[in-house]
Formats: structure tokens, C-alpha cells, sequence
């Protein structure tokens, strides 16, 4: 034992010797660790989110009974208890509480299934308190919070209504209200409807659904996934292929940092070696010293990880409320499962790294090999190896672009794209400096080219990161600026009306609209309406469109047949989302049939329409044949045209004559601002993870420097000694860097525009539906192109520096002790 | 002590085979100081690595004490080099990022061997007192070799190798140095083969060997 502790502290000792190596390699450990656990710890917060809306009384992952419109009657229920159904009802609906709107579930306690959500936690003393009058409302703690109340409050809903008094449930999902069914009904306005009806485990005999409620209700097999996971899914794999990017570009500073303690510690090895260290020992406090060394890093890169993620939680939570409606709580509470895996992550990251180096140690013979240096042939010969290993990729990318059909296949499309270029990059680099050699006259370039050829391989690795790192950069700069480009064009399309109302119901929503018709700067109501309904199995919107140029001039179309809207006219034509197009293979001329309460409602599609960031379905009809087929479609929201001038006394006027606030009047220059907000906010985090990622290649390019920088001497000492100073052998050492990372991230631009269509045209419309227009931002390109410049100039400038000032006695060692 | 018998080994490149010893037969004696001297590429070295156990010779035997080295396995010739052997090079090979105190204390540590007394009388007598906190970078190539002499003969080896001990010092230094090893060899009673090829040093030892293509003259 004491003998490994003796090798294990001579190994160490060289760490001490050389704290910056050490720091780097830490840096490295730490970085790969921290992005990796910071995003997995967004991933984590965010499903564990998903996991308590899914248990929430009869998510998805319960068996039930649903009707073929948003409610049905109550009677179904009873007959269905009665043939010996164990169904309980739930009641669903929305709710105003303080200008917010929350998720109101009406439950019955009693008949709920045990096996449902946290009906258990409610306990027989609060059970009574639940159901008699005045009932309670079960909120989160968050919801509590948010809503700036405390327990047993009663609040009032906007529409004046008092609602029983706040229970905290623990167990619950934030946004969400728990009431009895009874309380619902009334708070909901609807006597005797339900949502749904959950279905317990109990067996027994029980008549056929078919024979007590016909084609009335439909049974629905529960989910091991939650409609939010499955929806959510996109937007997670994204957040881990940057997460594993950042943690792949991460470990190339740790292999360049092991990659040279090896080197540097190669004489104390073959030392320890001949004093008698096994060969089987020394590899084994190789091991054990990295692990004990990713171990510390892996620890702090935990704490760093924390602080990324909840850093990054609020817009994480925003882009998710904003693109699916799932509520995330801003307060991180990570499983021990977390800190285990960032902990697992860090040492095999580490092992990974260092896996050459430790197959090296392994190999190593004790005598010293005193073959010549035929580096020349052995470049060859890993370049060659490289270019076939990229081409293989390259053809993996073909073959999951043309054959794959999911969107795990487009990433590992754009994965296999990115590690073929990387792959290809020293060959290509090769082939230029090579060319350059051969072009050069004098003495003094030749050997510039030259030299830089020989430290092509140690630079490689770094260089491929910030290829990595840039064209990521280029791609996702690219793909969001083309989203925000299109976003925008796109509002103004779905954005056409001047003021946006939302009354508090029908009643009010009549009352306004009669008193805006007698007003002069009111040049249209736009009246709109939304139902709810099904097909082929899936959420579908019905939106319903007025019959007017607002919208026949603004509205988004991406293709359709001539005059579309004079067709919508008709009631038995639809516009539908590319998204619907998309996944259920639709296009025009085809008919669907829409599920409305008075039966299949059969219409043509006449165009398809750009429906960005909306994960449901959704067709457009015209509105009078909406509220045709859809009798009980609320009318409370609607659009006004409005002279531009005349919009701000008319909000005013509106509010004081309606006592309405913000959140129910907003201009359509309000509306857009705020839809940008939330797009701004939801590549955020995307913007932050590209900078990280960019930082880390920085950090990758300077350590394999300071690495090459050390064993550079053997080569510039010469040079000095026949009388180049020291000085300008740090300038060709500068050029030399500079000019290896210009050649990269001129081939990262292309690269980078080719991730960004791939993103586009096949990341994109596999995760979300949607396809966007391609642009090129020729400025953006070049902005990048300065920082990946400047970042090489400032990784290069430390080791040139110390070049530059380096004692003469440093250089004189060369020659007296070159080992 | 040591018995060299009969030792063969060659080197194979691409075109050609090159046999470096051809049959070696050497014995070294308790307490005995051998001087193998030899023109270079005669085989000096060769012959100290495959006695040392950091090479495999192609025939022969190489027996120290009761043991056989050919019989032993990688870790075994770890074990034999740790325990029996003190080696010396012509590059001194010190642990660059140890002191030049934990540098004398290395191999008798990891040999579970240190004996404190002698550790103080090899300091005092390598005249290292002073340098003990000092790191071999901050040495001269003399001083640096007087700590991997301590090194070598801190756990009290059956047999000191040395190659070429003296080749990166002056003649002034290379003389101090050696007369040091030999009172320290003398001392521990250990046997000492020194592989050189200086006629001058190599007169100091109790017996001079010679090698000449592959065979002991």
C-alpha cells in the first residue's frame, strides 16, 4: 500500500511542479462537467415538473373515459357507476385569479381512484373540509406564492366570484387549482357537465361501454409518456445535444492537458519504471490518480453546474411556458441521482480523455525507444486514417439524412456532419500549409510552413473544438436569426388587428361590441373563436377567421389554391397549420373531417398556413361557420381596426367604460413587443450555452498552446542561437496561430451555414412541424469570424509573451540538457 | 553473485539482424567493483539493461543470487530492480518535481526499505546536506549525480549498476563522483558494475572487463 502511496505522490509532485497544467486540466474537467450537469439539471427540474402535471389528478398516465367535445353530461357518469364502472369525474376549465389565468380541475374525492395522483394526500379529516361548502382550493406552493397569498385566504376570481379558501397541496403542479367537482361546475358555468371520467384498477363485472353511453364516450389507454414529455421532447434534446457538444469540447482541454502532463512526465515514468515500479502499479496510480483528480473537479463542476442552471432556469421556465404552457417552478431541487451522475460524468469524461495517454503508460517500455524521428510518416499516416474515418462519417450523415425519420435521426444527421469536418480539418489544414511550403522561396517561410505541418497533431485537437464550437455558432446564429426574421414578417401577419379584447364573458363581450359600433375611430370588429376538439386521436384547434381584408391581406399563408378566403366563405373549406400538414401528410385539395358536437364536420383544405411555436394542431374556418358548428364556442375575444392615432384615446376610453386592465385591452404594437420578449427569451438559453461553448474552445486553443509551447524550445532554440531574436520568433509564433485559426474558421462558415440548414430543414420541421425560410446574415458571419480571431489571438498571446521574454538561459538549457 | 552465462541478444530493423552480444559469460562478486569497457555500439549498454531486467535477452542466462532472471515475469523484474538493484544513469534521471531529499528517499520508500541511519550517512557523505529542499533543476550535473548515487543506494542493493555515470561531467567531478560511489559501494558491501568507456576511470575498479563485437575480450 505504502509503495502506491509512493508513487501516487511522485505522481502528484509533477502537478505541483506545474499548478497551471493542473489548473487547466481542472478547467477543462471542471467546464465539460458543469455545462453537461447544468443543462441534465434543467432536463432534470423540468420532467420532474412533467411528472407531478402528469400525476395530477388523472394526467395522462390514468385510463379514462373522454367525450368527443370538451364536456358531456354527468348523467353518463352515473349510469356508468351504476353498470359498475369505478369512473370518477373530472371537471376541467380556466380561471382568472388577479389578471392570472390558472388551470381549474373540479375532482369528486370520494370515487377517485386511489392509483390517481395524490388523492391519497388528501386524508379522511380534510376530506370533509374538501367537499362541504365553503370547500377548499388545493394549490401548489408555488401558485401560493406567485399569487402573493397565503393559506385560507378566499380570493376572488376577475369575474367577482369568491372561491373557497387556499390549501397548499405539496404534490402539486404549479398553475394548477383543485376544487370539489360541485364548486367547479359552478365556478366554470357548467351544471352538470364533465371533462372526463378516470378510470380505476378495480375489477369486477361491469356492462359494456358501448351499451350504457353509446358513441358518447371514448376510452382512452393511459400513457407511460406525458403529453407535455412528448411535446417537450424537442426542445430537451436540444438543450443535451449543446449540453454534449459543450462537454465533448470540454474534454479536448483535458486531453490536451493529460496529453502533455504525459509527455512532460514520460522521464519520471520510465524512471519509476527502472526503480522498480511495476508496470501493472504504475498504470493502476495513473488511474487512480486521474480519478481522484476528476473526482475534485467533478465536485466542483457540480457547483458550477447548479449555478448555470439556475441561472438559466428562469428563461428555460419562460420558453417552455411561452412554446408548450408547462409550468416549471424557478426554484431548483435537484435528486441525489444528479450529483451522482455529474460525478460518473466527470470521471469517465476524464477517463475517456485520457484513454490514449493511459494506453501509452501502458505500452510503455522501460528503455527509451531509439528509433529516429519519423514524425513525417506517422503524420501521414494519422492523417490518412483521419480522412477515411471522415468520410465513413460523412456517409453516415447521408444515410441518417435520407433514411432517417425521427428527430434523434437529425441530430445524429448533424452530430455525424460536425465530427466529419472536425475529422477532415487537419488534413485540409495539412494539404494548405503544405501548398504554402511549397510556394515559399525563402529559407524563413519555408521553415514557418514546415514547422507548422509538425505541430498540426498537437494542435489538432484543439482546433477541431473551435471549428465545433464555431459552426455550431454560425448554425444556431443563422437558424435564430432566420426565425426571428421570419417571427417578425410573421406577427404582422397574425398580429393584424390594431387593439386585442378579451371580456370577461359573452354578456360583456355583446355589451362591447355594441358600444364600439357607435364609435367613429372603430373601423371593424374582428370577432374570433377558438374550439377545442379532436382528430386522428391528437388536440386540435379550430380557429375562426371574420370575413375580412385584415385577414385576407395579413394572414400567413405559405400556399393555397386562388382566393382562398372567398372559398372560406363557403364554411366547408379550411386553411390548416403546417404543422397538421406536416405530420399527418395533408396538403391541398385533401378533405378532413373535424369533430364538432352536431357530428363530423367534412371540409376541403384550401391553403396551409405558417403556425410558428404552437405544438398543437390547427385548422382556420371561417367564424360564422365555426359558431355554426360549434354552438357553445366562447365570444369573448375579438380584434378591432382602429386609425393609428386614434388607438390610445380609445383604450383609455375602453378601460373606463368596461373597468378593464392590461391584461384584458392591448394594442397590437404591445401584443408584438411582447411576443418578441418571449421569443428573445427563448433562444436566451440557447444563446448562452453558444457563448459557453465558443469560451471553452477559447480555453481548449490556449492550453493546447501553453502545451505546445513547452515543447517548442528544442525546436526555436536553434533558430536563436543562428540569430533570430526572440522576439520575432515570438511574432512567427503569433502568425503561425493566427493563421492555422483563420484557415479553421473560414472552413467553420460553411460548415456552419451547412448545420444551419440541416437545423432548418430537418432538425426543425421533425421537432416542431414547421420549416423556416433559409437567409444568410453575411455581418453576423463576419462578427463571428472577429471573435474566433480574437479568441486565437488571446489564447496565443500568453505563450508568445513568455516567448518573447524568455531568459536567454532558458534557451541555452536546450543545448546542454536536452533530454 | 552475478552470473552472466552464455547471454545472447539482438537487435532486428526492417533489413537486417544485428547481433549485439554473442555469448557473454560475466561474474561479479560480493563486494566487487567491475569496470565494463568497450568501444561504442560494442554492446556496454545492452548488456547493463538485460542485467538490470529493463530488456529481454534471446539466449543465455542472467542469474543474481538464487534468482534467474529469464524466469521472471515484468512485475517480477520490477520487484528485483526495487529490491536488489541500484541503477545509475549517464542522465542522471532524477524525479524532476521531487526535492532533492524525497529524490534520495524514493526507491528505499517504495522498496519498504528505509533505513534513516544510513539515509543520513549517504546525505552526509554525498556531501548533500545543504541541497536537501533544492530540485534537481537547481543542481549541478555532479550534484545531480551524487543524489541518484544516494538514490541507488539507499535501500541497500545486492548490486549497483551504473552506465556511463561519469560521461556528462568533468573529469574533475566525474573522479569525485566516482570515488564517492566506490567508498559508498565499499561501505554498503554490495557489488558494483560500471559500465564506461574511459581507460583512466575504469583502472580505479577492482577489475576491468572489456567488450569487444558482442563477446567479452
Amino acid at each position: 500500500m505504502s509503495r502506491a502511496v509512493w508513487t501516487l505522490a511522485v505522481l502528484l509532485s509533477h502537478w505541483r511542479r506545474h499548478p497551471m497544467q493542473l489548473a487547466t486540466l481542472l478547467i477543462g474537467l471542471i467546464s465539460a462537467t458543469a455545462l453537461w450537469s447544468g443543462v441534465q439539471a434543467l432536463n432534470q427540474q423540468a420532467r420532474n415538473s412533467y411528472d407531478r402535471a402528469a400525476a395530477t389528478f388523472g394526467g395522462t398516465r390514468t385510463a379514462m373515459l373522454v367525450g368527443s367535445a370538451a364536456t358531456f353530461p354527468q348523467k353518463l357518469f352515473v349510469d356508468l357507476r351504476r353498470a359498475g364502472w369505478p369512473v370518477s369525474p373530472v371537471l376541467e376549465g380556466r380561471i382568472q385569479i388577479g389578471g392570472r389565468s390558472l388551470r381549474l380541475l373540479g375532482i369528486e374525492p370520494v370515487t377517485m381512484p386511489t392509483q390517481v395522483g395524490n388523492a391519497p394526500t388528501l386524508g379522511t379529516a380534510n376530506l370533509q373540509a374538501f367537499v362541504t361548502p365553503p370547500g377548499q382550493m388545493l394549490v401548489s406552493a408555488e401558485t401560493l406564492a406567485d399569487l402573493k397569498l397565503y393559506e385560507g385566504a378566499t380570493p376572488l376570481a376577475n369575474d367577482g366570484t369568491q372561491l373557497p379558501p387556499l390549501r397548499v397541496q405539496a404534490q402539486l403542479v404549479p398553475g394548477v387549482m383543485v376544487v370539489d367537482i360541485g364548486i367547479a361546475q359552478k365556478l366554470l358555468n357548467k351544471p352538470d357537465q364533465l371533462s372526463r371520467l378516470l378510470i380505476g384498477k378495480d375489477r369486477g363485472p361491469r356492462a359494456s361501454l358501448q351499451s350504457i353511453a353509446g358513441d358518447a364516450l371514448r376510452y382512452v389507454e393511459p400513457d407511460a409518456a406525458t403529453d407535455l414529455e412528448r411535446l417537450t421532447d424537442s426542445f430537451h434534446l436540444n438543450l443535451t445535444a449543446f449540453g454534449l457538444l459543450s462537454f465533448f469540447v470540454g474534454l479536448f482541454i483535458v486531453n490536451s492537458s493529460i496529453g502533455l502532463a504525459f509527455e512532460q512526465r514520460l522521464p519520471m515514468l520510465r524512471t519509476l519504471r527502472a526503480c522498480g515500479v511495476s508496470a501493472r502499479m504504475l498504470n493502476t496510480v495513473l488511474v487512480a490518480e486521474l480519478v481522484s483528480l476528476a473526482l475534485v473537479a467533478g465536485l466542483a463542476g457540480l457547483v458550477c453546474g447548479y449555478f448555470i442552471a439556475a441561472a438559466l432556469l428562469p428563461d428555460v421556465a419562460a420558453s417552455l411556458r411561452g412554446l408548450y404552457g408547462a409550468q416549471i417552478p424557478g426554484q431548483l431541487s435537484l435528486k441525489p441521482a444528479w450529483w451522482l451522475a455529474g460525478v460518473a460524468i466527470s470521471v469517465s469524461g476524464a477517463l475517456i480523455a485520457a484513454c490514449a495517454s493511459l494506453v501509452k503508460a501502458i505500452r510503455l517500455p522501460v528503455l527509451a525507444s531509439a528509433q529516429p524521428q519519423a514524425w513525417h510518416q506517422a503524420q501521414r499516416r494519422w492523417l490518412k486514417f483521419q480522412s477515411a474515418a471522415a468520410l465513413a462519417v460523412f456517409i453516415a450523415a447521408g444515410c441518417f439524412l435520407w433514411l432517417g425519420d425521427s428527430l434523434l435521426a437529425g441530430f445524429a444527421m448533424l452530430a455525424a456532419l460536425l465530427l466529419g469536418a472536425a475529422l477532415l480539418l487537419p488534413a485540409i489544414l495539412e494539404r494548405v500549409l503544405s501548398l504554402g511550403e511549397r510556394g515559399a522561396t525563402r529559407p524563413l517561410p519555408k521553415w514557418f510552413f514546415a514547422d507548422s505541418r509538425q505541430q498540426l497533431s498537437g494542435l489538432s485537437l484543439a482546433l477541431m473544438a473551435l471549428l465545433l464550437a464555431l459552426a455550431v455558432n454560425v448554425g444556431v446564429g443563422t437558424m435564430v436569426e432566420s426565425f426571428s426574421r421570419t417571427f417578425v414578417t410573421w406577427l404582422d401577419g397574425r398580429l393584424a388587428a390594431d387593439v386585442y379584447v378579451n371580456a370577461a364573458n359573452d354578456r360583456q363581450a355583446t355589451e362591447m361590441k355594441t358600444w364600439l359600433r357607435d364609435r367613429d375611430e372603430v373601423q371593424a370588429v374582428l370577432p374570433g373563436g377558438r374550439a377545442d376538439t379532436q382528430f386522428a386521436g391528437a388536440p386540435l384547434e379550430v380557429l375562426g377567421l371574420p370575413d375580412h381584408t385584415t385577414y385576407s391581406d395579413h394572414w400567413p399563408l405559405l400556399e393555397s389554391i386562388r382566393n382562398p378566403w372567398v372559398r372560406l366563405r363557403a364554411g366547408d373549406a379550411a386553411l390548416i397549420s403546417e404543422q397538421l400538414s406536416r405530420r399527418m401528410n395533408l396538403s391541398i385539395g385533401d378533405r378532413i373531417e373535424v369533430s364538432a358536437p352536431g357530428g363530423d364536420w367534412p371540409v376541403e383544405i384550401i391553403g396551409i398556413y405558417a403556425d410558428y411555436g404552437n405544438p398543437k394542431s390547427q385548422i382556420a374556418v371561417n367564424y360564422a361557420a365555426l359558431t355554426r358548428r360549434f354552438p357553445g364556442t366562447p365570444q369573448t375575444r375579438f380584434g378591432l381596426r382602429v386609425a393609428p392615432e386614434k388607438i390610445p384615446p380609445l383604450l383609455t376610453a375602453m378601460k373606463e367604460q368596461f373597468s378593464l386592465d392590461d391584461r384584458n385591452l392591448a394594442d397590437q404594437a404591445t401584443m408584438k413587443a411582447e411576443s418578441k420578449r418571449i421569443f428573445n427569451r427563448t433562444f436566451a438559453v440557447t444563446a448562452a450555452l453558444n457563448t459557453f461553448t465558443l469560451g471553452v474552445a477559447g480555453i481548449a486553443l490556449l492550453t493546447s498552446l501553453l502545451t505546445l509551447a513547452n515543447s517548442r524550445l528544442p525546436q526555436l532554440a536553434p533558430l536563436w542561437s543562428i540569430g533570430i531574436t526572440r522576439q520575432r520568433l515570438a511574432l512567427i509564433e503569433l502568425a503561425r496561430t493566427m493563421s492555422v485559426a483563420l484557415i479553421t474558421a473560414l472552413l467553420a462558415l460553411p460548415l456552419g451555414l451547412l448545420v444551419a440548414w440541416c437545423l432548418i430543414a430537418v432538425v426543425n420541421v421533425k421537432a416542431f412541424g414547421w420549416r423556416l425560410p433559409f437567409h444568410v446574415f453575411p455581418l453576423q458571419l463576419m462578427q463571428l469570424l472577429g471573435v474566433a480571431l480574437f479568441a486565437a489571438l488571446c489564447a496565443a498571446l500568453l505563450p508568445v509573451i513568455r516567448l518573447a521574454r524568455m531568459h536567454p538561459a532558458a534557451l541555452i538549457r536546450i543545448f546542454a540538457n536536452e533530454r | 553473485m552475478l552470473a552472466v552465462s552464455n547471454l545472447t541478444k539482438s537487435y532486428r530493423s526492417a533489413s537486417e539482424t544485428v547481433a549485439v552480444l554473442r555469448g557473454v559469460n560475466l561474474q561479479v562478486a560480493a563486494g566487487e567493483s567491475v569496470a565494463l569497457t568497450g568501444e561504442s555500439g560494442s554492446g556496454k549498454s545492452t548488456l547493463l539493461h538485460l542485467i538490470a531486467g529493463l530488456d529481454s535477452a534471446d539466449g543465455g542466462e542472467i542469474r543474481l543470487a538464487d534468482v534467474v532472471l529469464s524466469d521472471l515475469t515484468d512485475a517480477g523484474r520490477a520487484e528485483l530492480r526495487r529490491d536488489r538493484l541500484g541503477l545509475v544513469f549517464q542522465q542522471f534521471n532524477l524525479i524532476p518535481s521531487l526535492s532533492v531529499e524525497d529524490n534520495l528517499k524514493f526507491q528505499s520508500r517504495i522498496a519498504g526499505r528505509h533505513d534513516a541511519k544510513w539515509h543520513d550517512e549517504l546525505v552526509e557523505r554525498l556531501g548533500l546536506r545543504h541541497l536537501l529542499r533544492r530540485y534537481p533543476e537547481q543542481l549541478s550535473g555532479g550534484q545531480q549525480q551524487r543524489v541518484a548515487i544516494g538514490r541507488a543506494l539507499a535501500p541497500r542493493p545486492l548490486l549497483l549498476l551504473a552506465d556511463e555515470p561519469t560521461g556528462n561531467l568533468d573529469e574533475e567531478t566525474a573522479d569525485e563522483v566516482l570515488a564517492l560511489a566506490r567508498d559508498l559501494v565499499t561501505r554498503s558491501g554490495c557489488g558494483f558494475l560500471m559500465v564506461t568507456h574511459s581507460t583512466r576511470l575504469a583502472a580505479t575498479l577492482d577489475r576491468q572487463v572489456h567488450l569487444h563485437a558482442g563477446l567479452i575480450a
